[in-house]
């Protein structure tokens, strides 16, 4: 069975800093893996990576990227863009940057099927009210006639987890999509994502840094920090019984509403600074034979 | 600490060479052109070749010196009345430059006070003073200039005047909307928790926010008032008697534009590039001050 | 002495709102009628999602509103409605951390001139020398190097910019301290070792706070009571061991339940997840 996403060594600078040092990580169909790291740490990179979304002065210095089986990197540049948002979907952090404010929701979402599916105009507009009914937003024929910021932030998600979905991707990478929510509206939104995630059978990215919603919607999880994969493995496992440091470190520095303050413990300054070395001596080039 | 990982301090010194960096080009290239301008007024007796007032008739209308029939000793030719138009550009310059300092100086002392009141009191304050800058702003100042010389008669007066009394408004616009919006800033709000009165707060939390925005529009302002008064002066009611400017030059030009075309176009250059001098500027500068903000 | 250094009383704050063009404007209420009593020396949790008014209800706290009706007592004095002038010398007591130290921090001065500030304001700085020793001395307090005095907030990180942020709460040595989300939007690491900071400069200090944050885990870690704002109302107040073991009110039990322990749980998920129409408020990021 083919990898839906197989990236092996990818290292990524930009300008003169390292910022991914050579990652590998493997998603199978329909897995929901979580990318967990700290601010910093590359994960929000690795998913730019993926879709081909990284800044225009980021290089990849080396390494694969590889979607069911088709390298990437490889492409030609319109073939890639034809399977950014059909078959390689993202549903991003900040509802609001990512929805157009000067046009309806049901523009957006119609430009969307139209330009992936070849839709007519009527067809959009049937199959964008199917999408919002699939995202449990009632009265879509209304929301559809709304502009983003007529909406709750709760609900703009919603209508971007939707496009997400709209043409049944392989993969879809969220990108820290519940962070600036409620955590009630978190709820929800996780419990949607899941819905969706079974019923189109799409394997997941999940970056986060909340290892709560790791474990919660994630059956597999990948640690980074500073451009590099400290420990992976199934969720509950590595949850329970952690290999690296500092995935310990992170477990026993997050807060937990079900224990008393005393069990809070910062991750020593000792373990990141060596962490930091290590990376650092990976810059550093293999020293030629002689000369 | 794991979270002091910032590297070395930052010197006061690499700052400095980090702003200069972020002015880029805009920067030198606006303070060279400034400089020159600057320098040509303050050093006028010293660089320029001749008096400007003096008439030479038999030179009269003498090309510039590399043309047929030029004379090396008048660079860049000479007018009707025979006098240097080199040295008459040079000495134009103080009238470029007294005017561009004077009003947009005072344009702006008044218009930031202004804005400010406005911007920080809000209520009946604000909606006084907008209106006052609604209604000055219509005021050409041409034609204000005018009607100052017909009573206070002509002269550098009326026109840094007739500037300042139009262009407060332009200050005291921006000045006013951007302490609006620095109030809202949190660290307004942490200046009155710790009790900082009005007064302090604005001159001390806000006005230091606000001076990358007033370096590029009072930069901007200078090359507008050297603009205004080119305008006067060609219409003759800006400094009396043969006090070369920029706009007489062009007033005197403009007959003989067919014959001695240079009379006419030295001028417009010279102005051109002294606005642009200053826009280059004042961007530049804003360039190198304002990213402390947004690293 | 009493041994309630804030107490609230039936306090409420509204925002007027245009009723048509010739009747009186009405009054769109933001906070109705809280009661709050924080003991001195301890930490009051102020727990809410987006909209229930707790950075409102913070702000009252500071008087940097003024309730529209109701009381706050602070030290057993009435400073609901006290006016600027009154209120400075209270403002040695009362003091106010920022959620957002980027914009909570003047861009444009040195940390060394706005940590010192609220000395300079209070008349209590004598001259350069002593700004310095005392900016020092801040910097310290929070474990910042001397040498950060020179720097802008621009280049600090977000936990140095925080950090800074209390130093500069703590510079008139106050008696109470509102923090408003300061840890929200920080890495886990560096959250804690705010936390950490926060419960040590309380213990030396004696410091009375209270704690907004719309993490209720966070309050766990930090405070020992705790008042569920929903809707600009106190839905339960009380104890955190008693209000996070037995929580009374539906809302509370419903937060709970939505926090994302890392623990796996295999029916978290299932409840399917309740339509929302439109007009739904509450729920905005």
């Amino acid at each position: 069975m083919t990898a839906t996403l197989a990236v092996e060594g990818l290292k990524v600078a930009i300008g003169a800093a390292n910022v991914l040092r050579g990652v590998s990580l493997a998603l199978q169909p329909g897995e929901v893996r979580g990318l967990v790291g700290e601010s910093g740490a590359g994960k929000s990179m690795l998913g730019r990576a993926v879709l081909g979304l990284l800044p225009a002065n980021a290089t990849i210095i080396s390494g694969h990227i590889a979607f069911e089986g088709r390298d990437l990197l490889d492409m030609r540049e319109t073939e890639r863009r034809g399977l950014l948002g059909r078959r390689i979907a993202l549903i991003p952090q900040d509802p609001m940057t990512s929805l157009n404010p000067v046009k309806r929701v049901g523009a957006q979402i119609g430009s969307l099927l139209r330009h992936h599916l070849g839709l007519s105009k009527p067809a959009a507009l049937t199959r964008a009210t199917e999408l919002l009914t699939e995202v449990a937003i009632r009265e879509p024929d209304r929301v559809l006639s709304l502009y983003p910021h007529e909406i709750s932030g709760g609900m703009r998600q919603r209508v971007l987890i939707a496009m997400a979905f709209a043409c049944d991707p392989g993969l879809v990478i969220a990108d820290e999509p519940t962070t600036a929510l409620d955590v009630t509206v978190q709820r929800q939104v996780l419990q949607l994502v899941e819905r969706l995630r079974r019923r189109h059978g799409s394997a997941v990215l999940f970056v986060t840094h909340d290892l709560g919603v790791v474990a919660k919607i994630c059956r597999s999880m990948t640690v980074l920090h500073a451009g590099r994969v400290l420990e992976e493995g199934q969720t509950a496992d590595v949850l329970a019984r952690p290999r690296h440091p500092y995935t310990r470190a992170l477990l026993a520095a997050t807060p937990r509403a079900d224990r008393p303050a005393e069990a809070l413990r910062p991750v020593p300054p000792a373990l990141i600074e060596q962490l930091w070395s290590e990376a650092h001596r990976l810059d550093q080039p293999a020293i030629a034979g002689p000369a | 600490m794991a979270d002091l990982a910032l590297g070395s301090p930052v010197a006061r010194q690499s700052r400095l060479l980090a702003g200069l960096k972020r002015g880029g080009a805009r920067l030198w290239i606006g303070a060279a052109l400034v400089a020159v301008l600057v320098l040509a007024a303050l050093l006028a007796p010293a660089i320029a070749p001749h008096d400007p007032l003096e008439q030479d008739l038999m030179s009269a209308q003498l090309p510039p010196a590399w043309m047929v029939g030029g004379d090396p000793a008048y660079l860049l030719g000479t007018d009707s009345l025979g006098r240097c138009v080199l040295s008459r550009l040079i000495y134009s310059a103080r009238t470029a430059v007294a005017v561009a300092l004077i009003a947009a100086t005072l344009a702006a002392l008044i218009g930031v006070a202004l804005g400010l009141f406005a911007g920080s009191f809000g209520g009946w304050v604000d909606q006084l003073i907008s209106r006052l800058i609604d209604v000055w702003m219509a005021f050409p100042p041409v034609l204000l200039s005018i009607v100052l010389a017909a009573v206070i008669g002509a002269g550098l007066t009326s026109v840094i005047a007739a500037i300042v009394v139009v262009d407060w408004t332009r200050f005291a616009r921006v000045v006013r909307a951007e302490t609006m919006v620095q109030l809202t800033r949190d660290y307004a709000a942490a200046a009155r928790v710790i009790g900082m009165s009005r007064a302090k707060l604005l001159r001390l939390e806000i006005l230091p926010n606000l001076v990358p925005l007033l370096v590029t529009l009072l930069a901007v302002e200078m090359g507008i008032a050297i603009l205004v008064e080119v305008i006067l002066s060609f219409v003759g009611i800006s400094v009396s008697g043969d006090t070369p400017t920029w706009g007489s030059m062009i007033a005197e030009g403009r007959q003989i534009v067919y014959q001695a075309p240079w009379i006419m176009a030295l001028p417009i250059v010279c102005i051109i590039t002294s606005v642009i001098g200053l826009n280059l500027l004042g961007d530049g500068l804003r360039l190198a001050l304002d990213p402390v903000q947004r690293s | 002495m009493s041994d309630i250094l804030l107490r609230t009383s039936d306090l409420s704050f509204g925002y007027p709102e245009r009723n048509g063009l010739f009747r009186k404007p009405a009054l769109r209420e933001v906070i109705k009628r809280v009661d709050l009593a924080v003991p001195r020396g301890s930490v009051l949790g102020l727990v809410g999602e987006s909209g229930s008014g707790k950075t409102t209800l913070g702000r009252l706290l500071v008087r940097l509103l003024q309730p529209t009706s109701g009381g706050i007592q602070f030290d057993d004095v009435e400073i609901g409605q006290l006016d600027e002038a009154e209120l400075r010398p209270l403002r040695t007591r009362i003091q106010m951390i920022f959620q957002d130290p980027q914009s909570s921090l003047n861009p444009r001065l040195r940390l060394g001139t706005t940590l010192t500030r609220p000395l300079g304001v209070h008349g209590r700085l004598r001259g350069q020398r002593d700004q310095r020793e005392r900016a020092a001395a801040l910097l310290d307090l929070v474990g910042l190097p001397p040498d950060f005095a020179d720097r802008y907030p621009h280049e600090l990180s977000g936990g140095q910019r925080q950090r800074a942020g209390i130093a500069r709460a703590l510079a008139l040595e106050p008696d109470f301290i509102v923090a408003d989300e300061i840890v929200s939007g920080l890495d886990v690491s560096t959250q804690a070792h705010i936390l950490l900071l926060l419960k040590e400069l309380r213990a030396r200090l004696g410091l009375t706070m209270v704690f907004i944050s719309h993490d209720l885990s966070v309050v766990r870690v930090l405070c020992d009571d705790v008042a569920i704002l929903h809707h600009g109302e106190v839905v339960e107040y009380g104890a955190v061991a008693r209000v996070f073991g037995a929580p009374q009110h539906a809302y509370t039990q419903q937060l709970l339940a939505a926090i994302p322990l890392p623990d796996i749980e295999p029916g978290w998920l299932d409840d399917a997840p309740p339509p929302v129409t439109s007009q739904q408020q509450g729920s905005a990021a």
